[in-house]
C-alpha cells in the first residue's frame, strides 16, 4: 500500500511500540515524503503564518484562549452539568459514556431502536478514538464517512494520518485510482483528473446516503455550556447535511471540548481555524441545539449527544492535565520536524503528532507507546505555535519520566547512563577519563578529522559522519596554559 | 564593558571539552574583551541534559548538583551553548523544587547563568569592530537557545561587527536540525532526514560558511553536510568573533 507505512494500526490494535520500523517504512516511502513536504511545510506552515501576520491580536486571543480552558478544565464538573441542563432544556438527550466500549454501545443502541441501515458521518477524531464504523458495521450498519479525506480513506480502508488532514498522506492523483477502482458504476472514460471532479464525483455519489441515511453522527469542535449547543466546523459543508438531514442526530464529543459560552466559542474559533488550515475562519460553522422546533425547516427529530470519558478524568487530574486544553488544530504536527518527516501513521494510533505522542500512552498505555515520548527533538515548536500553550516539551519529558521508571530504557542505555552519571559525579574521574579517552580517539583517528563509522554511533554515522575530536580536551590544555 | 570586581566563570560544556576546544578559548578571548578575568572551575563536567531527556531525574539531579557546587559564588556563569545554559535556567529550578537544600541554590545559579552571546551582546555590551571574516554566513538559531531562552537577535548584532561578514538568513530559520542529543544515535534515522532538509535548507542560501551557537547541532549539520561532500565550513559564533577561525573548519578533512 503506497502513502502509508505498512501494518497500519486500528483503533484496538496499536503499532506505537513498532515506531521506529514505523518510521523506517515511512522514510523511504516517495508518495508520503512527497506529500509530507508539500502539505506541511509549503502549506501548512505558511498559510498559519500568513494568518497570524494578518491578525496583530493574534497571541493575546493565544492567552485568552489558554484562560478559557484552563477554567473549563478546573471547573469541569461544573460546567458539564450546565451544559446537560441546557440540552435537555433544548429537548436533546445526554448520554454519559464512560468507557469508549460504553460511546460504541450508546450509539448502537440509538442506531437500532430506530432500525438504521445506514448512518452518515461526519468527521470525528473521537469516533475513530472508539473504533465505531468497524462496530457499527460488525452489527449490521453501514456507516458512510462524508468528509472527503474520510471518504477516501474508507476507501482504502486506512485510518487517518492527520487530525484535520486525514487523507493528506494519498496524493491526487492515487485519489483518481481508488474512485476508479470502487465506483464502477461510473463511465470509466469520465475526466476525473482536477480535484474539483474528484469532489464533484464524491459529491455525487454522497448525494443519495445524505438523502436516505437513517441517522447522522457528528463529532463536536466545541460544546457551549450557556446554551447546550455543540459547533462543528468544516470546509465542506458535510457536516451540515450529516446533521440536519436525517431523523436523528447523534453528536459524539469528549467531556473536555466544553467551553462556558458562545462568546468564549468565538474567541476560540478566531484561534482555531488560523493556527490549523490559516484560514480566518472555516466556511462552514455550525451550530446546533437540540432537535428540530416547530417553526425550524430542517433539522433533526431527535438529537442526542454522547459525551465520553475514556481515561479523561483521570488525565485531568493528573501531571498531564494541560494536554486536555488541545482544541485539535494540528497547528503542532504541522510545525513538528519527527511529523514532518515520517507523517502520521507512522506514531501507530489515532492521535499522531506532539499532542498524540502525550495523550496515547495515556489512552493506550506505557507498555505499548513508550516510543512516543521519545519521538521528539524537544525542540518547543510544538508549543510555541500551540494556540493553547500545551507546554508540549514539557509533558513529553514527564512521560519519559514515567517510561524510565517504569524501566522501558535497554539494557544498554541503562548501563550507559549509569557509568556516566557515575563519572560525571567526580570531576577529576570525568576530567582524566575525558583527557584519556579524547587523546585515544583522536590516535585511532589519526590524519582523519571525521569518521564516517563509529561503534555504539550507527544510529548516527548511517547518515552522517562524526567529526572527530582535535587532540587534547580544553580542561586540559587550560590548565597546561595556566600553569 | 563588565563592572569591575565582577568574577565571571566559564562552563565550558562537555561537547566542547572533548570534541571543540577552540570554541572554549574563543569564548576566554571574548569575555576578556569585555573586562572579564576568566575562570574556569576544576569541578565542573556537564549540564545533565542527557539524563534529565532521558527522563532520568535522580541521575539528572546528581550531575547538576555537581555543577551547582562547581559554580558557587561566582557573580556569571557563561556557557557557549544554548542549550545547556537552557538546561540550567529552565529546567535546574523545576529539576530541584522538591529539594530543601538546592532548590535555592538552583535557582540562584539559574539567574546568574548566561549563553555566551546573550552575556556578550546583553550584559557585556562586546563591541570590537577590529575582526574580519571573508564569507557567505548562514546562521542556525539552535532550538533550545531560541525558545527556551530567546536567544535570536543577539548572534546577529555581534556578528554585524565582523567586517566581511555577510549573513544570509535560513528560509526555514527555526526550524530544528534534528539533533535533539540522544534523539541524533536512537532515531538515527529520523534524525538524519531532519538535518537533510536542513543541509538543503543551509544550500539555498549559497552561503560558503554555517555558523551557530551550539556544538551538538554544528556536528549534526556538519556531519551530514560532510557526508553529502558538501563544501561548506561550519564554525561556532565564537571562533568567528575571536577571529580563531583559522583552524580547520568543524568536520572538515579527511575521512
Amino acid at each position: 500500500m503506497s502513502g502509508a507505512p505498512n501494518n497500519l494500526f486500528t483503533y484496538d490494535k496499536p503499532t506505537c511500540h513498532n515506531f521506529s520500523e514505523n518510521a523506517h517504512d515511512a522514510l523511504l516511502d516517495k508518495n508520503l515524503q512527497t506529500q509530507l513536504s508539500r502539505i506541511t511545510r509549503e502549506g501548512f506552515q505558511q498559510k498559519r503564518k500568513n494568518a497570524m501576520d494578518r491578525l496583530d491580536e493574534f497571541d493575546i486571543l493565544r492567552d485568552r484562549a489558554k484562560e478559557i480552558k484552563s477554567d473549563v478544565l478546573k471547573n469541569l464538573d461544573a460546567y458539564l452539568e450546565i451544559f446537560e441542563q441546557n440540552v435537555i432544556a433544548a429537548g436533546g438527550k445526554v448520554h454519559w459514556a464512560a468507557s469508549a466500549n460504553d460511546a460504541r454501545e450508546i450509539i448502537l443502541k440509538i442506531c437500532q431502536d430506530h432500525n438504521a441501515k445506514t448512518v452518515t458521518k461526519g468527521k470525528s477524531m473521537v469516533s475513530e478514538e472508539i473504533g465505531l464504523n468497524h462496530y457499527l458495521e460488525q452489527h449490521a450498519i453501514r456507516a458512510v464517512e462524508t468528509d472527503l479525506g474520510e471518504y477516501i480513506l474508507q476507501l482504502k480502508n486506512e485510518p487517518p494520518s492527520h487530525i484535520i488532514a486525514p487523507a493528506f498522506h494519498i496524493a491526487k492523483s492515487e485519489v483518481e485510482d481508488v474512485f476508479r477502482q470502487h465506483h464502477t458504476n461510473l463511465d470509466s472514460g469520465r475526466d476525473i483528473s482536477e480535484p474539483k471532479q474528484l469532489l464533484n464525483e464524491a459529491r455525487e455519489i454522497l448525494r443519495d446516503d445524505f438523502i436516505n441515511a437513517d441517522v447522522g453522527i457528528t463529532g463536536a469542535n466545541m460544546l457551549i455550556a450557556e446554551t447546550g449547543s455543540a459547533l462543528i466546523v468544516t470546509n465542506e459543508g458535510n457536516g451540515d447535511l450529516t446533521q440536519s438531514l436525517p431523523p436523528v442526530h447523534i453528536a459524539l464529543s469528549s467531556i473536555e471540548k466544553i467551553v462556558p459560552t458562545l462568546e468564549d466559542a468565538s474567541t476560540l474559533l478566531r484561534v482555531l481555524a488560523r493556527s490549523a488550515t490559516g484560514q480566518d475562519i472555516t466556511v462552514y460553522t455550525t451550530f446546533f441545539t437540540g432537535p428540530k422546533r416547530t417553526p425550524d425547516l430542517d433539522g433533526p427529530k431527535e438529537f442526542h449527544l454522547v459525551l465520553l470519558d475514556n481515561g479523561r478524568s483521570t488525565t485531568l487530574g493528573s501531571e498531564f492535565s494541560e494536554a486536555l486544553r488541545c482544541i485539535r488544530c494540528g497547528a503542532c504536527m504541522n510545525h513538528c520536524p519527527v511529523f514532518g518527516s515520517v507523517g502520521g501513521h507512522a506514531y501507530g494510533w489515532v492521535y499522531p503528532g506532539p499532542i498524540g505522542s502525550v495523550l496515547t500512552p495515556l489512552m493506550v498505555g506505557m507498555d505499548e507507546a513508550h516510543t512516543l515520548p521519545d519521538a521528539s527533538t524537544l525542540c518547543g515548536r510544538c508549543e510555541a505555535v500551540c494556540p493553547v500553550r500545551i507546554p508540549l516539551p514539557k509533558l513529553l519529558r514527564r512521560h519519559r519520566v514515567r517510561s524510565y521508571d517504569a524501566g522501558k530504557q535497554s539494557l544498554l542505555a541503562k548501563i550507559g547512563l549509569g557509568a556516566w552519571v557515575f563519572v560525571a559525579t567526580k570531576p577529576k574521574l570525568y576530567h582524566s577519563i575525558a583527557g584519556f579517552k579524547v587523546r585515544a580517539w583522536k590516535m585511532f583517528a589519526g590524519k582523519r578529522t571525521r569518521f564516517s563509522w563509529l561503534p555504539f554511533l550507527g544510529g548516527w554515522t548511517d547518515g552522517r559522519d562524526f567529526p572527530a575530536p582535535t587532540g587534547k580536551t580544553f580542561m586540559d590544555l587550560w590548565k597546561q596554559k595556566n600553569k | 564593558m563588565l563592572p569591575e570586581n565582577k568574577t565571571v566563570a566559564l562552563f565550558v560544556t562537555c561537547l566542547v571539552d572533548a570534541m571543540r576546544p577552540n570554541i572554549g578559548f574563543a569564548a576566554v578571548k571574548l569575555l576578556g574583551e569585555i573586562g572579564a578575568d576568566v575562570v574556569v572551575p576544576d569541578g565542573q563536567t556537564c549540564c545533565g541534559q542527557p539524563a534529565l531527556n532521558s527522563g532520568a531525574l535522580d541521575d539528572a539531579r546528581k550531575v547538576a548538583r555537581t555543577l551547582i557546587d562547581a559554580f558557587k559564588g561566582y557573580d556569571y556563569v557563561v556557557t557557549p551553548s544554548g542549550s545547556c545554559a537552557g538546561t540550567v535556567v529552565a529546567h535546574y529550578p523545576e529539576l530541584f523544587k522538591d529539594d530543601a537544600k538546592y532548590k535555592p541554590l538552583a535557582e540562584n545559579l539559574a539567574a546568574r547563568t548566561y549563553e555566551l552571546t546573550t552575556f556578550l551582546a546583553d550584559v557585556g555590551g562586546w563591541n570590537k569592530t577590529d575582526v574580519s571574516y571573508d564569507g557567505d554566513c548562514a546562521y542556525h538559531d539552535s532550538c533550545s537557545g531560541l525558545r527556551e531562552l530567546g536567544i535570536k537577535q543577539q548572534p546577529r548584532k555581534l556578528l554585524q561587527n565582523v567586517s566581511g561578514l555577510n549573513l544570509k538568513e535560513l528560509s526555514e530559520g527555526g526550524t530544528c536540525c534534528g539533533f535533539g542529543g540522544l534523539f541524533s544515535v536512537k532515531l538515527g534515522e529520523i534524525s538524519t532526514a531532519i538535518v537533510d532538509k536542513k543541509s538543503d535548507d543551509i544550500l539555498t542560501t549559497n552561503a560558503d560558511t554555517l555558523l551557530g551557537g551550539d556544538l551538538g547541532c554544528l556536528l549534526n549539520m556538519a556531519g551530514r553536510l560532510s557526508r553529502r561532500g558538501e563544501n561548506i565550513k561550519v564554525y561556532h559564533i565564537a571562533e568567528i568573533l575571536a577571529g580563531m577561525a583559522n583552524v580547520a573548519p568543524i568536520g572538515a578533512g579527511e575521512k
